[in-house]
């Protein structure tokens, strides 16, 4: 089969790889017919996430046919229809038994400290990814889930992560009626967070980035106040102003590993490899949020240590709340949210990629060239 | 204003929102979240009727952190660690836990090992890497790379002349090593003539 593979930092190619085996009893093989690379693939393909192994297929946003099930798999069958959450998760351990799907303890032999994810290096388990022909799922009657017959394959595929993650980041704002939200990172993702905070009940939506076309996006896609931070001093001194002097009531971080602001931060982590992740976004959330307000993170960062204003956190009496999106959880209210109208995540789709050309989508959505917010990678055979 | 009890009040109120933006306040009421509360006991969720899944058999040795008990039933099989990158992997996840610096450090490391054994071995292959078609720098062209840049208050303009440093590197060191391997050869073959 046809497949990415990775090389190195900054260069994929497409390969022939043997089609994937059943491994597990409970393992399915997924045609692919849609698959997205994500913001968080830009991570590892700058080489800054840990353990990323030349040779390994990308992807962790993907839909397709059912191919293939191992013996033991009872709710699936060729032919379905599927579309696959990011996480892998066996569904009956500690953390998954109460709904942490994302924190599974029963997939990753590589770290205790994160689950399983699909092509995102070893660090998440050594699972190929989606952006190949075909791909291993594992947990089959656990994981994939068949898509609505009313549900357009560009809305499913934007749901297995980066819609779903939105929705979760604004829940993790804890978001009241009237509350003013503040979104860093105009991607997919901070997109959603913002879109999905008015269904909160947010009384204003304010969104940072530096990228004029994905503002733009946002005062359209997600009715948000928008702001470039490169025509302002101090990013946090304007939401102070914005805001009354008070802060926002809930600051969303949209952004994680490879934030720009601070160019000795963006050096050290995302060129040095220095820290975990440029935790630029996280410490204007940290000091643009009032005094006992949320932190909601969930832009991704590696494993190691960032230098996070921790001080500032504690001072203020802040909540902070994180995670990855247990996907498969939002599902059932988002599925409704799509159909009602309320959320339309293929309007965030700028690039429909052949996986051939695969690696100029990914210098495409690196370099932000073309107006680039949410590539879509599409198989030959799909 | 911060200073007095009141908060200023929003541009908009609550009904010129749900006037303006479909679905607002649809999902106000924290019983119709789904991630609220953080933790919802559910035994077998999706049709998963084990306590503990059966193993997945281990082909070939499998490393894995040592803060697991065991090796986890399912696992990938992506890329087995290989050569001295492979060594440093095992010795990464055989020595240090998650918390400790070393472990991710040496991943790190061996990364960039991998990366440059395995450009080594490809021009051994009939598939030498091609770091124009790999990068996909040619996409510059077709899709407006200047126009995308010229003018825009970008902040990442700052450090993307780093990108090519980052992926020429590996090629400079390669090459200044063999260079210098060639040169020592000659010089080695002109002293014993």
């Amino acid at each position: 089969m046809r497949a990415m593979v990775y090389r190195g930092p900054y260069r994929i190619r497409v390969e022939d790889k043997p089609r994937p085996a059943i491994e597990h009893p409970n393992d399915a093989i997924v045609r692919v017919t849609r698959a997205a690379i994500c913001g968080s693939d830009l991570h590892l393909y700058h080489g800054m996430m840990p353990d990323t192994r030349v040779g390994m297929t990308f992807g962790h946003e993907f839909i397709g046919v059912v191919d293939e099930v191992g013996p033991s798999v009872q709710t699936r069958q060729p032919g379905d229809r599927v579309m696959v959450p990011f996480n892998i998760f066996c569904g009956t351990c500690f953390f998954c038994a109460r709904g942490l799907y994302a924190n599974c303890h029963n997939v990753n032999p590589n770290a205790t400290a994160v689950g399983g994810i699909y092509g995102y290096s070893h660090t998440c388990g050594g699972y190929d990814g989606g952006q190949a022909e075909y791909v291993r799922v594992p947990f089959a009657d656990v994981g994939p889930s068949p898509i609505p017959d009313w549900m357009d394959d560009e809305d499913a595929v934007l749901l297995t992560d980066a819609v779903a993650t939105g929705y979760f980041g604004a829940q993790l704002g804890d978001i009241g009626e009237g509350d003013v939200v503040v979104v860093f990172g105009a991607g997919p993702v901070g997109l959603s967070a913002a879109k999905s905070s008015w269904l909160m009940g947010a009384g204003r939506v304010i969104v940072i980035d530096h990228l004029e076309y994905r503002l733009a996006k946002a005062r359209t896609f997600a009715h948000a106040e928008t702001h470039n931070f490169t025509e302002h001093a101090d990013v946090v001194v304007l939401l102070k102003k914005l805001t009354d002097r008070l802060g926002a009531d809930v600051a969303i971080d949209a952004v994680g590993a490879e934030a720009d602001g601070n160019l000795l931060q963006h050096i050290t982590s995302a060129k040095l490899k220095l820290q975990g992740g440029s935790p630029i976004a996280l410490n204007w959330a940290i000091d643009s949020v009032r005094k006992g307000g949320t932190v909601s993170v969930m832009g991704a960062y590696g494993p190691m240590f960032s230098a996070v204003k921790f001080g500032d956190a504690m001072n203020k009496g802040l909540t902070l709340r994180m995670n990855q999106c247990p996907v498969k959880r939002q599902w059932p209210r988002l599925f409704e949210h799509v159909r009602n109208g309320y959320l339309k995540p293929s309007e965030l789709v700028t690039h429909r990629i052949p996986l051939e050309h695969i690696a100029e989508g990914y210098h495409i959505f690196s370099a932000k060239l073309d107006g680039c917010i949410k590539p879509l990678v599409v198989p030959e055979a799909a | 204003m911060a200073y007095t009890q009141q908060k200023p009040p929003n541009p908009e109120t609550s009904g010129q929102l749900r006037a303006r933006i479909p679905g607002w306040g649809a999902d106000l009421d924290p019983k119709d979240r789904p991630a609220v509360p953080k933790e919802q006991f559910e035994p077998h969720p999706y049709g998963a009727e084990w306590d503990f899944p059966d193993r997945q058999p281990e082909e070939r040795p499998r490393e894995r952190s040592i803060e697991h008990e065991f090796l986890t039933p399912v696992f990938g099989t992506s890329c087995p660690p290989h050569g001295v990158s492979g060594v440093i992997r095992r010795t990464a996840y055989q020595r240090y836990s998650e918390g400790r610096a070393a472990h991710w450090l040496l991943l790190i490391a061996a990364d960039r090992v991998d990366a440059l054994e395995s450009t080594l071995r490809s021009f051994a292959s009939r598939h030498p890497d091609n770091p124009v078609t790999e990068t996909g720098i040619l996409s510059e062209i077709k899709h407006h790379g200047l126009r995308s840049r010229r003018g825009q208050k970008r902040a990442d303009l700052i450090h993307q002349p780093l990108d090519p440093l980052i992926v020429a590197a590996p090629w400079i060191i390669a090459g200044v090593l063999g260079y210098r391997a060639v040169r020592r050869i000659r010089r080695s073959q002109g002293s014993t003539s």
